[in-house]
Order: structure tokens, then sequence, then C-alpha cells
């Protein structure tokens, strides 16, 4: 597994995020990096592919991944709601610019997040792979978590597949 | 007539010239060797060393001037018939337009980059020694640009210069001045040489009621004072020297020219108004004059030529689209009313699928490029495979006008360069060997071209000795890939040279690498989503057949539904349907083999490949699908019809699942994912294979 990747704070030691809930944990990711924020879509099943990213859509005229992070957390997997939500992202994998959405359970809103207010993840305590969190953040009565999108995906089995042969 | 355009850097229109030049001049080369006598391929040699020189020397080109005037030379004294054309002059003169372009480059790089142009000039010479040995004057000779056999006397090694002056006599074609020349440049050129006395001959021009306005009817006399060189007058002329008639004799000679006639004015008033054009604005519209008017329409890097009558039906399909668009607003604004409103909406609705499906073609053929372009590079190929293994190899092109999505033309040409290779390396026997056998001692090596459906097939055949079995098998079961005794149909046997690592040759030479190359060709192909099939017959030689897409973007494709899934089978691939009945389906468990017209065809259930966890429809269908001879049944829950598919990529968190090679949006702007052909018919024979393991 690499290296957690660095977060990206400002000068003034500020983040500008999108928080959004998956399961009962509430997540942020930059700003900068949010594409759109859609509706669920029609999924369309990816046999053979990782349980992480088991489907595609069709994002105007794009073929991209849903990735439901729940699996990547070992969360259990949950009905959908009205609340549900798939924030596209966009982020670097094998040096290529990739669409990916993310299945939310509930998005909230964009803030800002400050570097004073945040921390590493814990070694113990934690029940997730510490190297799938970049940084632990406070807001107001919660913390947040800013997952570790670039080793969450570099997890995926690019070349090997779970397809039976 | 139109230079080139002002925005762009003249250097570069030059490169794109310069290489344009010397892929004419190179295919005249290659013809050359098959007809040493044609006067006609020599002078078009000639012109293109002359073109690349005058215009290398204009663009600052000189190192490319200086060494593209030897070859020039050489061949001058072949066209006057003072040395004839010979295999080796060919082959030298081959080496030396790599030489050339290598010169192109350089220039281009950095002007005076030391060691590399110091090491391009030693190449040079080398050649150069070796081109004034295939000529047979082993001396060197300076420049013996003769321009006419009237002063062959002059021809000698001390033509060069004449001490006293010249006295040069030159008449221009008729078209001269519509080509862009103007006669008082050459005169104020010649001016600069040295002391000038000018005479018109005015004796050609005709009775007024006759004379063309636009055309040079006049000759021209100089008498030149001074030391100018041969070379240096000859460089005046050196854009019209083709066609012109131009008589040099040294004044010490002191014979006089034709009777000098009557003085006249120095330069004529009745000369026709000449464009104003200065001489470097004149020479790029020059240059193109001589290159032709395709070169007009050149373009640079990633640009494709479009013949202009498929921009005409391109416009007149959105002229269309454009009136039922207007005819659709229509419609909308004074509301669907009734049966009548919906006859009409239907019609539009007709005409717009209409539309668009002719749009798309005409939009894709603009694409597509002729494969001759792709064949052309394989000719220097042959040549150079044949000198340098001692073979006489004939190649025969067939199917040139063929055409090709660009891109795909593009990356073909790699594998196709090694399947020459392959064929002139091992596939054909050296003279001796091929008459011992009985053949003719010239081998034939043939590229064919043909579109099938919506493939194009590239053949690549030999008459040579044969894909060795033996050999192969031997080979295969050393490196682990079969076990020993192993028993393989031919189909397969073959197949097995296109594995990891496979080489046949017993000696390796610089031809056809080291066991790298078969494997590389096999995965180029199928990411173009093409294959590729070998037949071989012991002594009579092999086949390499390509099938090739004809466009990377859209396919007809069969679309089916598995489980919930749907799916969409390349339409190329797919060579019939049939039901699986229920009976055949119970027989057939843990078989999974049907009988098809006395033949056992392995299928597999997509629905357990895919796991989709649902109950199997009642008439479930095999979609039989084939590559390379082999075929593969596939059970589908339904065939729901043909689509036509426009393919995207998946992400690379999905490109590495084997069975998909992409995906599709549906008309309900669903998904539906491309089943991989190659992968399922190599997954179906491994089942086959297991189950014939296993009795």
């Amino acid at each position: 597994m690499s290296e957690r990747s660095t977060t990206e704070w400002d000068a003034s030691g500020q983040l500008e995020v999108l928080t959004f809930d998956i399961g009962d944990e509430r997540l942020a990711i930059e700003a900068v990096s949010i594409r759109e924020i859609l509706d669920l879509l029609p999924e369309t099943r990816v046999p053979g592919a990782a349980a992480l990213v088991a489907s595609v859509v069709n994002f105007r005229g794009k073929i991209i991944p849903i990735a439901d992070l729940r699996v990547a957390f070992g969360m259990p997997i949950q009905e959908a709601t009205a609340d549900n939500r798939i924030v596209v992202i966009e982020t670097e994998l094998d040096g290529e610019a990739t669409q990916i959405g993310l299945r939310t359970d509930k998005v909230h809103e964009v803030t800002i997040l400050e570097r004073a207010r945040s921390s590493e993840p814990p070694v113990l305590g934690m029940r997730w792979r510490r190297q799938y969190v970049r940084e632990l953040v406070r807001l107001a009565e919660d913390v947040v978590v800013i997952p570790d999108l670039a080793n969450i995906f570099g997890a995926v089995p690019g070349a090997a597949s779970t397809l039976q042969h | 007539m139109s230079g080139v355009g002002e925005g762009q850097d003249p250097v570069a229109a030059f490169r794109v010239e310069a290489a344009d030049l010397l892929d004419g001049t190179e295919q005249a080369l290659l013809d050359l060797t098959h007809d040493l006598g044609s006067r006609e391929l020599i002078d078009t040699v000639f012109r293109g060393m002359h073109t690349l020189k005058g215009s290398g020397a204009m663009f600052g080109f000189d190192a490319l001037a200086a060494f593209t005037h030897h070859c020039e030379t050489a061949f001058d004294r072949v066209r006057k018939g003072l040395a004839p054309a010979t295999q080796e002059l060919v082959a030298v003169t081959l080496s030396a337009m790599d030489h050339m372009r290598a010169l192109v480059e350089v220039q281009g790089q950095a002007s005076g980059a030391g060691l590399a142009a110091a090491g391009i000039a030693a190449a040079g010479e080398a050649i150069l020694a070796q081109l004034h040995a295939a000529i047979g004057d082993t001396a060197a000779p300076p420049p013996a640009t003769t321009r006419d056999a009237a002063t062959g006397n002059s021809d000698g090694g001390d033509a060069g210069e004449a001490q006293g002056g010249w006295r040069i006599a030159f008449r221009l074609p008729a078209d001269a001045m519509a080509n862009g020349t103007n006669p008082l440049i050459l005169l104020d050129e010649l001016r600069d040489l040295g002391e000038a006395e000018v005479v018109a001959q005015t004796g050609a021009i005709p009775p007024l009621d006759v004379l063309e306005a636009q055309e040079c009817h006049l000759g021209w006399e100089v008498t030149l004072r001074g030391p100018a060189t041969r070379e240096a007058i000859e460089d005046v002329f050196i854009f019209v020297m083709d066609d012109m008639d131009l008589r040099l004799e040294p004044l010490t000679a002191a014979a006089p020219l034709a009777p000098p006639l009557p003085a006249a004015a120095q330069t004529p008033a009745e000369t026709p108004a000449q464009t104003p054009a200065d001489r470097p604005a004149q020479t790029p519209a020059q240059t193109l004059a001589e290159t032709g008017p395709a070169r007009a329409a050149r373009a640079t890097g990633e640009s494709v030529r479009v013949p202009a009558e498929r921009l005409d039906v391109l416009m007149d399909r959105v002229g269309e689209l454009v009136i039922v668009q207007s005819r659709l607003a229509q419609l909308a604004s004074g509301g669907i009313n009734g049966p009548a409103g919906e006859l009409a909406l239907r019609s539009i609705s007709e005409e717009v699928e209409r539309l668009a499906s002719e749009l798309r073609d005409t939009t894709m053929v603009l694409r597509m490029v002729p494969i001759a372009t792709l064949f052309g590079r394989f000719r220097r190929l042959v040549h150079d495979l044949a000198r340098e293994t001692g073979k006489v190899i004939e190649l025969v092109t067939d199917g040139e006008s063929t055409e090709i999505d660009k891109t795909v033309s593009e990356r073909l040409a790699d594998p196709i360069v090694h399947l020459i290779r392959n064929s002139c390396d091992h596939g054909l026997e050296p003279p001796e060997e091929r008459v011992a056998a009985g053949k003719p001692a010239g081998g034939r090596l043939r590229l064919a071209a043909e579109q099938a459906g919506g493939e194009v097939l590239i053949t690549i055949a030999d008459d040579g000795r044969g894909i060795d079995r033996e050999r192969v098998r031997a080979k295969a079961e050393a490196n682990g890939l079969i076990q020993p005794g192993q028993v393989l149909a031919d189909g397969e046997l073959l197949q097995l040279i296109f594995q990891p690592g496979f080489s046949t040759a017993a000696q390796v030479t610089n031809l056809s690498g080291r066991g790298v190359g078969m494997d590389v060709v096999k995965r180029t192909i199928e990411a173009l989503r093409g294959t590729i099939d070998v037949t071989s017959q012991p002594g009579r030689g092999s086949v390499m057949t390509l099938r090739i897409p004809l466009t990377l973007a859209i396919i007809e494709g069969l679309l089916v539904r598995v489980g919930e899934g749907k799916y969409v089978i390349p339409l190329a691939a797919v060579e019939e349907c049939i039901e699986l009945s229920l009976e055949d389906d119970i027989r057939s468990r843990g078989r999974s083999m049907i009988q098809l017209r006395e033949q056992l065809v392995p299928f597999l259930r997509l629905r357990e490949l895919f796991d989709t966890g649902t109950r199997p429809d009642a008439f479930q269908k095999i979609v039989v699908i084939a590559t390379g001879g082999e075929r593969v049944g596939l059970v589908v829950d339904q065939i729901i019809g043909s689509h036509q598919t426009v393919i995207k990529s998946m992400s690379c968190l999905h490109r590495g699942i084997p069975s998909f090679s992409g995906a599709t949006i549906l008309g309900d702007g669903g998904v539906a994912l491309i089943l991989d052909v190659v992968q399922l018919v190599a997954l179906g024979q491994q089942q086959e294979e297991r189950l014939r393991a296993a009795g």
C-alpha cells in the first residue's frame, strides 16, 4: 500500500470541501475535485469488476464507474433512499484524469475545514484501514473524514479480475 | 496561385515539402530498380533532387543543398547517357535519401549542432564516395551540369570557370510568367555577377493578332564579363532550369554564338506586366508550382487531406438537417394535433434517423485514407531486406485503393513491418534453395487489402518454405508452452508463434528481432479490435491475414440480453444464431458442446459467466461467434436486434476486465457492455481443451 496522500491546505490553513454521509460517517472531499452532484442514475453492473466499482453509468455521454465507498470501509450495503446522491469527482488514476461517481447517502454542504482542527488518523481505534484515511477534522460537533481516494482506487485490481475463468 | 500562408513558418513548410519530395523520389528510385532503362523515372529522380537542392538552399539548408547537388549531378550524367543507371547507383542513392532526411532533421533542431553534424557529415562523405564509385568517376568531378549537349566539350574538369566571362543565351518556356518567374529578376541577378550586356531576342514574337499577352516570347543573350563560375550562373536559373533553354559559352572560346541580333532596348518594354514579386515571396510559390497542385493543400502533423467532394456531400446532409429541423420547429409550435400531426412527427423522426445515419457515414469517410499510403512505405523496406539477405524478392501489392481509418492505418504500420520482415527473413528461401526446390529463384511477397463488410482484410503472403511445424513444436515444448507430445490441431500449433517469447529463427538476424515481435504484433492488432490468422503450407509459403475494423469509433453490433444486463456482440464476429432447446440444454449440462452441422462447437453460458443470479429464459439462444476459424457459442437469454454501436472506452478501473472491450450507450440512455470476442473465443477454447483433457 502506498504512502498516504497529503492534503492541500491553502496558505491560511483552510480547505474548501463538500461534506456528505456514507453510512453513519461524515466524509469530506475537496470542492475543487467535485464535478457534479446527481440523483441516482440507472446503473449497469459490470460482471467481473471489483466490488468497490461494480457498475457504470452514462454521465453526459461518458461511461463512468460508480464507486460505493462502503465497500472500502467495510460497512454494510443499504437500500437506496430518496436522499441518495451521486457525487461525481475527478481524480488522477494511473496518471489519467478519471471521473468517478461516488454513491453517497446524503449530501450536506460546501464548507471550510481548518487545518488547526485536523489530526492524523490514529494508529488504533479505527475500524478502517489507515491508508484509506488522509485526515480527521473536527467540524462543529462532528468529526469528518477526508478519505484517501488515490489509495482507495489504487487498490482496485486493474488487470486481475474476480471473474471466474 | 497562392504561396505558403502568411503565418506559416517557411522552414516548417519546407520540411514538409522535403519529406514529400523525398518520398516521391524514393518511389521513383524503387521503380527504377525494376526498369533501369526508364528515362522517365530517371528524369523524375533528377527533378526531385533538383527541386530539393534548390528549395533547400533557399531556406538555408545549405548542407542539404550541397549534398543533394552531388546526387543531382550523378543523375544528370545518367540522364545524358554519360553513365549507366545501375542497381548499385540506385542502392547508394537510396542511402543518400536517408542521409538527406537526416540533414533535413538536423538543420531543424539547432543550427550548427556540433557533434551530430560532424557525424552526419562523415556519413555523407562515405555515401558520396560510394556514389562516385557507382557512376564510375572516381575523381569526384566538380559539378558537370552541362545544360545542353551543344556545349558538350565543356564537360571536363576545367569547366567550372571561365576567366574572361560568359556568353549566356536563354529562352524561358511560354508559361514561365504564369508560373511566377520574373525574367527581369533573372537578368538583375546576372548583372549582380558582373558587368552584363543584355540583348533581347525578339525574333520569336508572333504577329500581334496571335500574340498571347501572358506568354513569354522573348529570348535574351547576355554577355557577362568577370570571374563568375558556371555554377553561379546556373544557380540564377535554378528554378526554371528544367524547362528552359540555356546555353553557356565561355567568352575565351571566342566562338560567336548565333549571329547577334541588332541591338534592341536593354530590357524590352513590352514585357507583360508582372506581379511585383520580390524574390523571397516568389520562391514558395515557385516551389509549389514545381511540385504540383496537390501540394497546395498540403497539411502538417495530424491533419487529414479530404477530397473536396466529400465535404460537399457532408454539406448537403447538413443542409437537409437544417430543413428537417425547421419542419420540426413548425410542428412543435403548431401543436401535434390528432393522427395527422402524429404522422407528420413520425415522418420527421424517420427523416432525422436517415440523416443521422448518413451524416455518420459521411463523417466517418472523412477520416478514411487509401491504404496505398501505408503500402508505399513497405516497398523500400522490401528492397532493403532483399539486399541485406541476398534474396531476390518481388513485392506485389493489390487493393491499394481500399480505404481505412487514418488512425488505424498509422497503428498498422509497425505490425505489418514486422510481418514483412518475418516473411522475408524466415519465409522466403535464398535463391539456391528455391531453385533446388523447383521454385523460381525470386521469392514473391504479396501484400493485399480488400474490404469485407465492416472490416478490411490485409493479407501478407509469401511463397517461401512455410512454417516448420516440427520446429514450432520443438520450440514450444522447450519453452514450456505445451506439454511434450501434446496433441494440437494444426491451427493451434501455428497460433503458438504468437506466444510471448517465441521465435523459430534458428539464427537471430538483425532483421527479425530476437523473439519479441509476433506476440507484440498480435497484441497491437487486437488493440485495434482486429484479429490475425496464419495459414501455412510446407514448401508453398505462409499467409498472414489481418482483419481490421474499418474504424475504431462505430461498429454494427448485435444487442442481446443476459439476465437483466444488455450486451453488444460485434456483428462482424457473429456467424449465426440458433435456439438452445430445453432438451439440448439439459443434455449438454457439464459438457457445454453443441452439434452444429457435423461439428462440435463449445459454448459458454453467459448467465453463469456473468453470475447474473437469474433463472434462464425458457427459450435461450446461442449466438455463434468466430475469429480465426475458431467458433464458440454464447448462450444468451434474448436477442434484441442489431444496434449501431458507438464505442466508448471504460475507465481504468474497468479496463483490465477480460470479456469486455468497451461500452456503449443505448437509446434509453442506459449502458450496454461490448463483449470482447477474441477473449471469449479463447475462453471457450480453453474450456473445450479442459473437457477434452478430462476425457
